[in-house]
C-alpha cells in the first residue's frame, strides 16, 4: 500500500537486488566457486578441482576442524552453564544486585576480545595459574566471549516465563530443586538449545582472541584459514572457509531439530 | 538470613566470571602502569603513567586511534543507510520470498566477519570476478580496481558485514508499525516519501539508534577483518595491540592501548544499552508487565 505504482515496485525491486545480491549472497557463492577452482583470472573461476577437499581430508586441516568443534562444544557447555546459573539465581536476588550481576555478565561484549585474549595471556602466563600454551586457554577465552550471549537469551526467556507454573508446583508441595528440574528447566529448553547454538556458531568462527593465544599443537579452523591466505594459498583457504560454514550449518541445523522436537512437549 | 542464602546460589558463576574475566582484565590495568617489568611479572617498582606518556607519543598510536574512529564510523555509517533501505523494501514491498529473506540474514550473522574479506578478494581482488570481467572485455593485462588493501577494503567489507546488524532490529519495529496509520496517511494524499519520514522513521529511531551504536562498537573491536585485509597502513587499536603483544613482545605497550580501546568501547556500549532500554521502554510503555504476578 506504500508504493503505488506497479513501475515503482518494480524498481524497488531492482534496487534491493542490486543491493542484495552483490554484497550478501554473492560473497559466500564465490568463497564456494573458489574452493572448487585453481585459478580465478577471467570472468568465473577455472581449473575445476576437488583437490582441496582431498587435502581437508587429511592431515592438518581436519586437525584444526575437529579442535574448533571441540573447542567450540566445550566453551558453549561452560557459557550456558554459567550463564543460565546466572540467570536463574539473579532471579531470586533483589533488583539492584541483580543488575548488577546483568551487567557483569554482559560487560565481556563490551570489551574488544583481542583485549580478552591479551588478559588471559597476562594473568595465566605467571603463577598460581599456569595455562599459557595449553588448549584450556584458547577454551576458556572462547567462554568468555559467548556466555553473555547464552545469560542474555536465557535471561530474556526467564522474563517471558509465566511464574504460574512453577508457582503452582511449588504450591503442590515440589521442593525447589524438584521444580527447576522438572518445570522450569524443560519450559526454558527451546531458549537454552538457540543459546547453545548461538554460543557454538559465535565459537566456531572465532579468530580475534584465538590468535592472541592459540599453543602450536591447539590450532582452531579460522587460524588455519588465515595461514593458508596468509601465505596466497586462497582458494585451499576458501575450502577451508566452506567446511567451516557447513559444519557450523550442520550443527546449527541439528540444534534446531532438537528445538522443534522440544516444542511438542 | 535467606536472602543470604539466596545470594550464595549467585556466587559460583560470578567467582568464575571473576577470575577468568575481571581479575586478567585488572592484571591488564596494573601491567599498563608497570613499567620496567621482565616479562610479564607485575611487581617491578611502583605505578607510574609512563607507559602511557611514552605509548600516546607515538604517531603509530596516533595514527591507529584516528583510522579506527574513521573506519568505524564510517562503517557505522554505511551500515545505517544501507540496512534502513534494505528493511525497508523488505518490510514496505510487497517481494516474493521476503521471509526466506529474513532467514538468510540470520544465517550471514552466524558466519565470521573474515570470511567477508576472504570473499572480497575474489570478488574485487587482483584475481576475481570485477577485474577478470574488465581483463576479458578490454584485453587489458590487469583490472582497474585494487583497493581491498586500502582503508577502503576493510570499510566495504564492515559495511557489508555488519548492516544485517542494523537490519534486524529495524525489522521488528517495522514489524511493530501501525499499517493503518500507513493507509490514513496514503488516503490523505501523503506521498510514500513523506510517509516514510514522518510515519515510519519517526517510529523506527529508537531501534536505528541502538543498531547504529551496537554496529560502532563492533566495528571498533573489529580484528578479523583488518587481519584478513593484510594491509600494513591499515592498522587499528585491536591490529596495534595483536602487533604489540605477539609480534613485538611488548606486553605494557599492548596493554596501554588495550585500556585505551576497553574505555572507548565499554563507552559507546553504555551509550547503546541506554538506546536499547529505550526502545524497550518505548515499545511496552502503558503496558502492564505480568512477570511477578
Amino acid at each position: 500500500m506504500l508504493v503505488p505504482s506497479k513501475p515503482a515496485c518494480r524498481a524497488l525491486h531492482l534496487l534491493f537486488l542490486v543491493l542484495f545480491l552483490p554484497l550478501f549472497a554473492l560473497p559466500l557463492l564465490v568463497i564456494v566457486a573458489a574452493s572448487f577452482a585453481t585459478g580465478w583470472s577471467g570472468a568465473l573461476p577455472s581449473g575445476p578441482t576437488l583437490a582441496h577437499y582431498r587435502d581437508i581430508a587429511h592431515g592438518d586441516p581436519l586437525h584444526a576442524l575437529i579442535t574448533s568443534v571441540l573447542t567450540a562444544l566445550a566453551a558453549s557447555v561452560a557459557a550456558l552453564t554459567a550463564g543460565t546459573w546466572a540467570a536463574l539465581a539473579a532471579q531470586r536476588l533483589g533488583p539492584r544486585t541483580r543488575r548488577v550481576v546483568g551487567t557483569l555478565f554482559l560487560l565481556p561484549v563490551a570489551v574488544p576480545s583481542v583485549v580478552v585474549g591479551l588478559s588471559l595471556l597476562v594473568a595465566f602466563s605467571q603463577p598460581p595459574l599456569l595455562l599459557n600454551g595449553t588448549p584450556q586457554i584458547v577454551i576458556i577465552a572462547h567462554a568468555v566471549l559467548v556466555t553473555a550471549f547464552a545469560h542474555q537469551s536465557v535471561t530474556a526467556a526467564l522474563d517471558r516465563l509465566d511464574p504460574a507454573y512453577e508457582q503452582s508446583a511449588a504450591a503442590l508441595g515440589a521442593r525447589p530443586g524438584h521444580v527447576l528440574w522438572r518445570v522450569k528447566l524443560p519450559l526454558l529448553l527451546p531458549s537454552l538449545t538457540a543459546a547453545v547454538g548461538l554460543c557454538f556458531a559465535l565459537s566456531m568462527g572465532e579468530l580475534s582472541a584465538t590468535m592472541m593465544i592459540y599453543p602450536p599443537d591447539w590450532v582452531p579452523l579460522p587460524v588455519q584459514i588465515f595461514a593458508a591466505t596468509d601465505r596466497g594459498s586462497l582458494f585451499a583457504g576458501a575450502a577451508l572457509a566452506v567446511a567451516l560454514m557447513a559444519t557450523t550449518l550442520i550443527v546449527l541445523l541439528g540444534i534446531s531439530r532438537i528445538r522443534t522436537r522440544a516444542s511438542y512437549r | 538470613m535467606r536472602r543470604m542464602r539466596r545470594a550464595c546460589w549467585a556466587l559460583p558463576p560470578v567467582a568464575a566470571l571473576g577470575l577468568v574475566f575481571l581479575y586478567p582484565l585488572a592484571l591488564v590495568v596494573w601491567q599498563s602502569v608497570s613499567p620496567d617489568d621482565g616479562g610479564t611479572s607485575a611487581s617491578g617498582g611502583g605505578p607510574s603513567l609512563a607507559p602511557y606518556a611514552a605509548v600516546l607519543a607515538e604517531t603509530s598510536f596516533r595514527d591507529a586511534l584516528a583510522n579506527t574512529v574513521l573506519i568505524a564510523a564510517g562503517a557505522t555509517v554505511g551500515a545505517l543507510l544501507l540496512g534502513l533501505v534494505l528493511a525497508l523494501i523488505i518490510a514496505f514491498v510487497p517481494l516474493p520470498g521476503g521471509r526466506a529473506l529474513g532467514r538468510f540474514v540470520d544465517i550471514f550473522l552466524a558466519f565470521p566477519s573474515f570470511l567477508i574479506t576472504l570473499a572480497l578478494l575474489f570478488l574485487y581482488g587482483t584475481v576475481g570476478i570485477a577485474n577478470g570481467l574488465w581483463t576479458d572485455a578490454t584485453g587489458a593485462a590487469s583490472g582497474p580496481l585494487d583497493f581491498l588493501h586500502t582503508p577502503w577494503g576493510v570499510l566495504l567489507a564492515e559495511v557489508t558485514y555488519f548492516t544485517p546488524f542494523v537490519m534486524r532490529p529495524l525489522l521488528a519495529a517495522f514489524s511493530q508499525v501501525d499499517t493503518g496509520q500507513l493507509e490514513a496517511a496514503a488516503s490523505l494524499g501523503a506521498r510514500p516519501w513523506r510517509i516514510v519520514r514522518t510515519v515510519i522513521l519517526p517510529e523506527a529511531l529508537p531501534s536505528l539508534a541502538a543498531g547504529g551504536s551496537l554496529v560502532l562498537v563492533l566495528c571498533l573491536n573489529e580484528f578479523g577483518i583488518v587481519l584478513f585485509t593484510g594491509a600494513k597502513d591499515v592498522v587499528t587499536l585491536p591490529m596495534l595491540i595483536y602487533t604489540k603483544a605477539i609480534l613485538d613482545g611488548d606486553y605494557t605497550g599492548a596493554c596501554v592501548v588495550a585500556v585505551v580501546n576497553i574505555a572507548l568501547s565499554v563507552a559507546l556500549y553504555a551509550l547503546y544499552r541506554t538506546a536499547v532500554s529505550r526502545t524497550a521502554v518505548s515499545r511496552t510503555g502503558g503496558v502492564p508487565h505480568r512477570a511477578g504476578a
